[in-house]
């Protein structure tokens, strides 16, 4: 790792400052991608800001309908929140299955959907949901959100404090993992909402997670996993590497879709 | 036995310091005014160095020196060597290509190392390696040895046409040929088996200290082989005559064969070190480890076997390309021809084997021992080929097996090796009752109506271990005796000190060996100390590998204790007054048989260390050591069952069962040796699923230099294992012992893969069988 700076901001706003402060300062909440990129010394930022500390962005809250998750809550206090689990427990069961209980106790939401790594897991979540994210500037639906690899819509200086969404009818959720990482090589989130089914995949796609026009439209007609019998999606954007072809991964699409919904009619 | 003797389940009494964070590594050594040491690496698998410059690097804070090759080749430290003569079959001696510790024209491989950067600081070291200026010119790279051969690639060492080091055969052509002509079937494959990177726990790490005052060097190092490490060093290196060189290997944590080599590092820290005047420590990074540890495996072969009409084997015929990497490593020429042909004969009886193997470099990693060396090769490829055959033949490929064993010992085979003991169906018959081999189709038949198939597959394996007599290996081309030493110290109060040329990296030595001791004379392992790993404290040794320690090491003890045993009844019969022969040792006591006289152990000891009253002549003190030679390999062999279950949705492989029923000969501590199989398994099925180093054929770049990429196994990978033992004493050894560090390794990967290829339906998947591959070969099986 090269020398840096670390800040612990006391609030949003002190984060803020940090940020502009500095010429080559980074974010980090949690750091569950970014300090093993430090280590390896493939990033190098001059100065660390952690938002994990700033107690505006901690918590979850369930208010009739609607969930809002803090942006520095952990994945261990997310996957263990018993309103949560009532509200959206495929959630919890996504919460759980993130990493390791070191990295469920380090890394938080927001630091997982500010990253947009294309195999992380909350990504489809929030699509499937359609989540908004909010930030310290605007509040942007996932849709427009989460841009590609490691992209998304965040602006230099807007940090994201929560997420919120509307408790969906069912959900579910179902990964393939990655046999040396454990990341999502393939995994699917199904949510049946007021305004129908919506299925985001990560893992697969060659620009990171994206809703899946063919799972959609078969579950839409029956939310069962019979309706994805025979249905196949195409291969043509998805990602080829050492682990798994676009073939293999356009086949655990429905599969993990397949799965997903089983669950959630559970 | 005694409760802490031979056989009993003595917990390891080194875990206590282990388990607690107390273990001592090389990393955890410290020397007055010791500095840090950083390795520029080649970041091209294939290049030309054409310029270094250092001034930017000599300029950095806290930077002592920066050293590259030519200062090396300047001080006349010498190449790296392979200690192991192999001739090919026209006669000339293998091509052994140069290896300088620092690359000084060129560069081989990714990490390559081409220059040291010595700092006050690991990260001042690190800095300043990135800003040493490397001129490459890069050139076309090939990592894969089919390719390597082949016209117009790459050329790495001018030794070397074709990038071939030899072309080797052993048994009879003719033979073999004979026997496949007038064969009733011949069962034929193309066999792969993948490269592997060892990944101990610890990284591998050199402590070099070079003493003016005394113009003395020290070394702490990661080693399996201390002694091997002093005298390579001091042979060939040129770094100083041994009585001048201590090597010391502390705390190993883990090596499975990567530890016995002697790499650069050990030797540019120690070379660094008298040259920037003051200690140099180099610990690796993970990326260093993947990139720069000797790999595994890597042999792609074709083989036919050939049946007469009564399914019995009547010739073998293996034609074998092994990757060698960049260079040859230590013992690398032993892996695919001695330690891999030899066993070509299995459980067997084969009249007629041909095996020829090309060796080859690429642009990778050096290839050497790893956790089986050869015999794992050799296992699988014949094991596969046997599942194969039964299914080709349609009998039981247990039966199959049976029919084929050899019954009778010792036993000749046709390449080289002499069976001493066995009982080969003992253990297939334990294993199958084990594994309710006869209920398999009834649970196939369940797992089907829950949309799951599920498969069973055998391994009987063997392999030579014990490594090995001094004379045959040495007739065979090895550099080195592969005898051990022991030493056995008394101390005047009865607490005994065995000095080992083993050493323990994880095998549980100090438990085991200790219990020799307290076998012998009845003490409390706790009164012995095993002491290993310096040359300063143990005259010689060659070491731990080839589940060598337990019948090589531990016989030398024995004989040690002998000697201690003989001299001690000698002082108890002259103060007791009795015969020599009536003397017995129990429970801590030298006592005359059939009466009630009898002298403490303790004071036994003190009576030879106060030398007031012994026989006449005898020289005082109670201190024995013994070299021991074994007259032959061991021979431990079982029979592995594998049954899994494939999600065909996703090719998701689960191993549902997993039975070992193994021939350890007499064994010391049956809770270790478990521990021994449960690893050794572990790695197997690491291999066969898991485990692939995959360099990308253009770039020549390691594509699984991490644990993101190379899949380790972890719990959730491996079933709970059903091990047994149904053993037949070696005769070859005086405890009786065979060996099992290797065992698991080498059985495990194909009763794996006959498992799933019997599952799916397809005999056509390669290692590792991940789920994408599994997937795949179903896909495949289920078109036709």
């Amino acid at each position: 790792m090269y020398q840096t700076t670390y800040h612990r901001a006391a609030s949003v706003s002190d984060a803020v400052k940090h940020l502009k402060k500095s010429d080559d300062a980074k974010l980090v909440s949690g750091g569950m991608t970014l300090i093993p990129a430090m280590k390896t010394r493939l990033a190098a930022p001059a100065d660390l800001v952690d938002l994990r500390h700033i107690p505006e962005m901690r918590g979850i809250a369930v208010s009739g309908k609607t969930v809002t998750i803090g942006a520095a809550t952990t994945h261990a206090e997310v996957a263990t929140d018993a309103r949560i689990a009532k509200a959206c427990p495929a959630l919890s069961h996504l919460a759980s299955h993130i990493g390791d209980p070191h990295v469920r106790h380090m890394g938080t939401i927001g630091g997982s959907i500010a990253n947009n790594d294309p195999a992380a897991d909350y990504p489809a979540a929030m699509l499937a949901l359609d989540a908004i994210i909010v930030t310290n500037k605007r509040e942007t639906p996932a849709g427009k959100f989460f841009k590609g690899l490691f992209e998304t819509a965040l602006k230099e200086d807007e940090i994201i404090t929560a997420v919120t969404f509307t408790v969906p009818a069912k959900s579910g959720y179902e990964k393939f993992p990655n046999p040396a990482s454990r990341y999502a090589m393939t995994g699917v989130f199904v949510a049946k909402g007021k305004d129908g089914v919506r299925a985001a995949v990560t893992g697969a796609g060659e620009d990171g997670v994206f809703r899946s026009g063919e799972i959609e439209a078969a579950l839409s007609k029956k939310f069962e996993p019979a309706a994805l019998e025979g249905v196949s999606v195409p291969s043509d954007d998805l990602m080829t590497d050492i682990h798994a072809s676009a073939e293999y991964r356009a086949n655990l699409v429905v599969v993990m879709a397949k799965r997903a919904v089983v669950r959630a009619n559970a | 036995m005694g409760v802490e003797g031979i056989g009993a389940r003595v917990a390891r009494k080194e875990d206590k310091r282990f388990i607690t964070g107390a273990g001592r590594y090389v990393d955890d050594m410290v020397v007055p005014g010791m500095k840090h040491a950083a390795f520029v690496r080649s970041p091209y698998a294939h290049a030309d160095i054409r310029k270094i410059d250092v001034k930017a690097a000599q300029a950095m804070p806290g930077v002592i020196a920066v050293l590259t090759g030519r200062e090396l080749k300047a001080d006349g430290v010498g190449n790296l060597i392979c200690g192991w003569m192999i001739h090919s079959k026209d006669g000339t001696p293998m091509k052994m290509g140069a290896w300088s510790p620092l690359a000084v024209d060129r560069a081989r491989y990714v990490g390559d190392a081409v220059a040291i950067v010595v700092a006050e600081t690991k990260g001042q070291a690190r800095d300043a390696a990135e800003a040493v200026e490397v001129t490459y010119k890069e050139r076309k790279a090939v990592t894969d040895a089919v390719k390597a051969l082949g016209k117009g690639a790459p050329q790495l060492h001018p030794e070397a046409d074709n990038n071939l080091i030899y072309d080797w055969e052993i048994g009879d052509a003719k033979a073999t040929e004979a026997a496949i002509a007038k064969a009733a079937h011949v069962t034929r494959m193309h066999i792969v088996n993948n490269r592997l990177v060892p990944n101990a726990m610890e990284p591998r790490a050199a402590l070099g200290h070079y003493d003016k005052a005394e113009d003395h060097y020290t070394c702490w190092t990661t080693s399996q082989n201390p002694h091997v490490a002093r005298l390579v060093m001091s042979a060939f290196y040129n770094i100083a005559p041994e009585n001048k060189l201590r090597v010391i290997a502390p705390d190993v944590g883990g090596g499975f064969g990567s530890k016995i080599f002697i790499y650069p590092e050990e030797i540019v820290c120690l070379w660094a070190s008298k040259r920037a005047g003051v200690p140099v420590k180099w610990v690796a990074d993970r990326t260093e480890s993947f990139l720069t540890d000797a790999h595994g495996r890597d042999h792609v072969s074709e083989v036919q076997m050939a049946f007469d009409k009564n399914n019995r084997i009547i010739g073998l015929k293996v034609d074998t390309i092994a990757n060698f990497g960049a260079y040859m490593s230590l013992f690398s020429s032993s892996v695919p021809t001695y330690l891999y042909a030899t066993l070509l004969s299995g459980q067997y009886d084969i009249p007629a084997i041909h095996a020829n193997v090309r060796a080859v470099y690429t642009n990778s990693a050096p290839v050497d021992a790893y956790r089986g060396a050869g015999r794992p090769e050799a296992t699988y490829l014949l094991e596969r080929v046997m599942e194969t055959a039964a299914r080709e033949l349609g009998v039981d490929p247990a039966e199959l097996r049976r029919v084929n064993f050899i019954r009778q010992f010792p036993h000749q085979t046709p390449v080289i090796l002499n069976y001493d003991a066995g009982d080969y169906e003992a253990s297939l018959d334990a294993a199958m009752k084990a594994a309710d081999y006869a209920g398999f189709a009834k649970r196939r038949d369940k797992a089907k109506k829950a949309g799951r198939l599920r498969g069973i597959g055998l391994s009987c394996y063997i392999e030579a271990c014990g490594l090995a007599p001094s004379a045959a290996v040495g007739s065979l081309g090895a550099g080195v005796g592969l005898w051990e030493s022991a030493e056995v110290r008394v101390n005047a109060v009865g607490t005994i000190e065995v000095m080992t040329g083993s050493h323990s990296h994880g095998q549980g030595h100090e438990t085991t060996f200790a219990q020799l001791v307290s076998d012998r004379f009845g003490l409390p392992v706790d009164s012995v100390n095993i002491v290993h790993g310096d040359t300063d404290k143990v005259q010689m040794g060659m070491g731990t590998y080839g589940s060598r320690s337990g019948a090589v090491g531990m016989s030398a003890i024995v004989k040690a204790l002998d000697k201690v045993e003989a001299k001690a009844k000698k002082i108890a019969a002259h103060l007791m007054e009795a015969d020599e022969g009536d003397i017995v040792i129990e429970n801590g006591e030298l006592k005359v048989a059939g009466t009630d006289k009898s002298v403490p152990w303790f004071q036994l000891a003190l009576a030879a260390y106060t030398a007031h009253n012994l026989p006449a002549g005898m020289e005082p003190g109670l201190k024995e050591g013994a070299f021991y030679d074994p007259t032959n390999f061991t021979f431990p062999a079982g029979c592995y069952i594998c049954e899994v279950e494939v999600d065909p949705e996703t090719g998701r492989t689960e191993i549902v069962q997993f039975v070992a029923a193994d021939d350890f000969g007499n064994i010391i501590n049956p809770m270790i040796v478990e521990g021994q199989v449960h690893g050794g398994i572990a790695q197997g099925v690491g291999q066969a699923m898991l485990e692939g180093a995959h360099y990308d054929p253009a770039s020549g770049q390691l594509l699984t230099a991490s644990y993101m990429d190379y899949t380790m196994p972890r719990a959730d990978d491996l079933p709970s294992f059903k091990v047994s033992t149904s053993n037949t004493p070696c005769p070859s050894n005086p405890l009786g012992i065979k060996g099992c560090g290797e065992a698991g390794a080498i059985g495990s990967p194909p009763a794996v893969i006959n498992a799933i290829t019997n599952a799916i339906g397809n005999n056509d998947l390669t290692m590792p069988a991940t789920p994408q591959r599994v997937w795949a070969a179903l896909k495949a099986a289920t078109k036709h």
